[in-house]
């Protein structure tokens, strides 16, 4: 039901949106119902729903732009006949994985829902550019009767790491979330005359993840297409089979609508849905879904890449680093980030008088309660810093000035996948962190852009993040921000398994 | 052999170390200092070479005994203690039983193996009868790479503030009051030369206990286990 009023305004849904500093994304996030992202040569591809499946893609991650339709590029420029006869000429939620050396893009092919398919389209580059570009039609893989309980739409798939096989999950609200297992070579079904099986229920979205021996089926429950007023929201639950059953945190089956929230509205975003994956490696996870009303983009549906976190086994929604004032803590050490100077203790150096002293004098009032003391800025203690660069060192955080960096996005200096690269400087200076080409750390006198002074902040699964200079001169490899030691940070290869290389981001 | 300050070798030291035959010092116009015990976890060395403990850490070192200083653990009030008579970069190695003129005071050199990762100068002062609060100690050693290593790292932890040389540069510092930590302070990358290497480092104490440990990391960050110590080049 909710497709059908979001079909009839389908051409519309890709919305050319104007530059903004932060949000969910810079230049033209706006889309709906994007696939999985896809990264190829490092550039990022996303498609969505709408007249042809339009093409978002960006050179970094951060900043989008639109980049044409898929069906500009397949024979005949629509569904093929086939995808039509079963479903109908609609092109709605595609999702894409590349297996082998092709990719494979299904979509969905709406008529009157329910009566829908999911057609198949091949690919050997998602690059418009490329000489080989080229979408070929491979027909229906699966489709709904209009009659069953079932709308074959929205479909998502799922690479099992287990043991390669590939699945196909599909489904909106008319009936089931609905499995069935795709023959690798082809990208059809491997037993077309298997009963697909069914997952969940009551809602849409559908695609499946693995962790640590979990299957995780995230689902989108509530409405959407009716911008600020879309009840949307990422649901999962999670089953030690692919088939499942899929239980939520309660044990309620999602075939019985169970479902443990993953992401609903918050911050200036109305309705999350359409989970994909973004696994960059080294234990580096983000997802991707659209909001369908970004309140700062006059209440359009957006793209957005947070982190993705794992909490007691259940996948958890990051948030990406906002600009603020930080303490910069090692995991390793539990020691701060500070400009190496000697630190002045707040509010100056006291006595013990500070611990509330003895009982008053019998019969003498008792003394006023003390004064509350100021936090330390760096305009009263930084008068004694050295003027040129500095050391970074790490040291037990006593909230003084030299510990408290300011975190900002850099103007025009690009970004990763969700976020902007970030400035980082002692608050209330313009002593920027930077990286030296021998890879260890300094403290320069003013921020200059420079791509060693632009830091990429990647929170973890655990919480905690990574932060790594856009570029470190004369180094082989991307570096990372490590406690070598409990009071000397460094740069050095990033260890997944190690808590050297991360770190706490803590509001003073 | 003579120092830029006040220096004159040799005198033969005296040291109460576990294993050593127990001589206390004598200061000039007082009465004898009572006898005290072995420091517990020192030793005089008994083989002309120690390897590095099994997680790296350096266990032969000459100590000087300690130096009288204010108490002020700065990085100011450090430099100016570690500066204020000792020309780090340009002494000779000092030998076992070296002495050595600071201001009215005659102090001698010792070398220790330690039975542990760190080195306890609590115990080492404490058993030649010496202060060891606001004071600053000495130490050296000589560390033989069998093969030039480059990107490693010295890994030190100290109580209290210290500051260390590699080769005759500075390699490492910590100031203010602390403890000692594995790996608190680690250099930035550096070559180690084939054979000996000598390592100074000057720690200054405030108050109450005392010591520090060192170890060298590979570019893996993992502790070289393939060094050895001795108290002199070319051993």
């Amino acid at each position: 039901m909710r497709r059908l009023l979001l079909f009839a305004g389908a051409a519309a849904c890709v919305i050319a949106v104007p530059l903004v500093a932060l949000g969910a994304l810079d230049g033209q996030p706006g889309i709906h119902d994007p696939s999985t992202v896809n990264v190829e040569n490092g550039k990022y591809y996303v498609y969505g729903t709408g007249g042809g499946i339009p093409i978002l893609m960006s050179d970094d991650g951060w900043t989008w732009r639109r980049a044409g339709s898929v069906m500009q590029a397949v024979p005949g420029g629509k569904a093929g006949p086939d995808v039509v006869a079963r479903g109908g000429n609609g092109t709605l939620a595609p999702d894409v994985m590349k297996v082998g050396d092709r990719y494979f893009m299904y979509y969905a092919a709406p008529g009157t829902q329910p009566k829908a398919a999911v057609g198949l389209l091949i690919g050997k580059t998602l690059d418009p550019d490329s000489p080989d570009y080229k979408w070929e039609d491979a027909g229906p893989v699966v489709w709904s009767d209009g009659v069953e309980d079932s709308n074959a739409i929205d479909p998502g798939v799922f690479r099992d790491p287990a043991n390669g096989s590939l699945w196909l999950t599909y489904g909106s609200y008319f009936g089931y979330i609905r499995l069935v297992e795709l023959n690798p070579k082809t990208g059809k079904r491997l037993y077309p005359d298997r009963k697909p099986v069914n997952i969940a229920i009551n809602s849409e979205a559908s695609i499946m993840i693995f962790h640590e021996g979990w299957y995780y089926l995230l689902v989108t429950h509530g409405s959407c297409c009716a911008g600020a007023n879309s009840s949307y929201q990422i649901r999962t639950g999670r089953a030690k089979k692919v088939s499942g059953p899929f239980l939520d945190n309660m044990g309620v089956d999602m075939l019985q609508g169970g479902g443990k929230l993953f992401l609903g509205s918050g911050d200036r975003y109305v309705g999350p849905g359409h989970f994909g994956l973004l696994d960059l490696g080294d234990g580096v996870q983000k997802f991707s879904c659209h909001y369908e009303a970004d309140l700062d983009r006059g209440g359009i549906s957006v793209l957005d890449i947070r982190p993705l976190l794992w909490r007691d086994g259940w996948p958890v929604a990051g948030e990406n680093v906002r600009a603020g004032t930080y303490e910069i803590e090692s995991a390793r050490t539990g020691t701060a980030l500070e400009l190496a100077v000697q630190g002045m203790p707040v509010g100056g150096p006291r006595g013990r008088g500070g611990r509330g002293g003895g009982p008053p004098a019998p019969g003498a009032p008792p003394p006023p309660p003390p004064a509350p003391i100021p936090a330390q800025e760096a305009s009263q203690v930084s008068t004694t810093w050295p003027s040129g660069a500095g050391a970074a060192r790490l040291a037990p955080y006593m909230l003084q000035a030299q510990q408290k960096w300011a975190i900002a996005p850099a103007a025009d200096a690009g970004g990763y996948p969700g976020s902007p690269f970030f400035r980082i400087t002692i608050a209330g200076t313009e002593r920027a962190l930077a990286a030296t080409p021998d890879g260890e750390l300094t403290v320069v006198p003013a921020f200059s852009g420079r791509p060693e002074q632009l830091w990429r902040i990647d929170q973890l699964a655990d919480g905690t993040y990574r932060v790594m200079p856009k570029a470190v001169p004369n180094a082989k490899e991307p570096l990372a921000l490590s406690a070598v030691g409990s009071s000397t940070p460094t740069l050095e290869k990033f260890n997944p398994d190690s808590d050297r290389q991360r770190w706490n981001l803590r509001m003073p | 052999m003579t120092l830029r300050m006040n220096v004159s070798f040799p005198i033969i030291a005296a040291l109460t170390l576990a294993g050593a035959p127990q001589q206390a010092p004598t200061p000039p116009q007082q009465a004898p200092a009572a006898p005290r015990p072995p420091a517990a976890t020192l030793t005089r060395p008994a083989t002309p070479a120690k390897p590095t403990a099994a997680d790296g850490f350096i266990q032969r070192w000459l100590l000087l005994e300690p130096i009288r200083v204010p108490g002020q653990l700065t990085e100011a009030a450090v430099r100016s203690a570690v500066e204020k008579d000792f020309p780090v970069t340009a002494t000779p190695l000092p030998k076992d039983g070296d002495a050595l003129k600071v201001g009215d005071n005659e102090l001698k050199w010792h070398a220790v193996d330690t039975t542990n990762y760190n080195v306890n100068l609590y115990h080492f002062a404490y058993a030649l009868n010496k202060p060891t609060s606001n004071v600053l100690f000495w130490a050296v050693t000589v560390v033989n790479a069998p093969r030039e290593m480059s990107g490693v790292r010295l890994a030190i932890g100290s109580n209290a503030a210290s500051v260390w040389w590699v080769n005759g540069t500075e390699a490492a510092a910590l100031y203010n009051d602390r403890q000692t930590v594995v790996d608190d302070a680690v250099s930035r990358r550096l070559t180690l030369k084939q054979g000996a290497n000598v390592i100074r480092a000057a720690i200054v104490n405030a108050g109450g206990a005392t010591d520090f440990c060192a170890r060298f990391l590979d570019t893996n960050d993992q502790p070289i286990k393939t060094l050895t110590a001795t108290l002199e080049a070319g051993r």
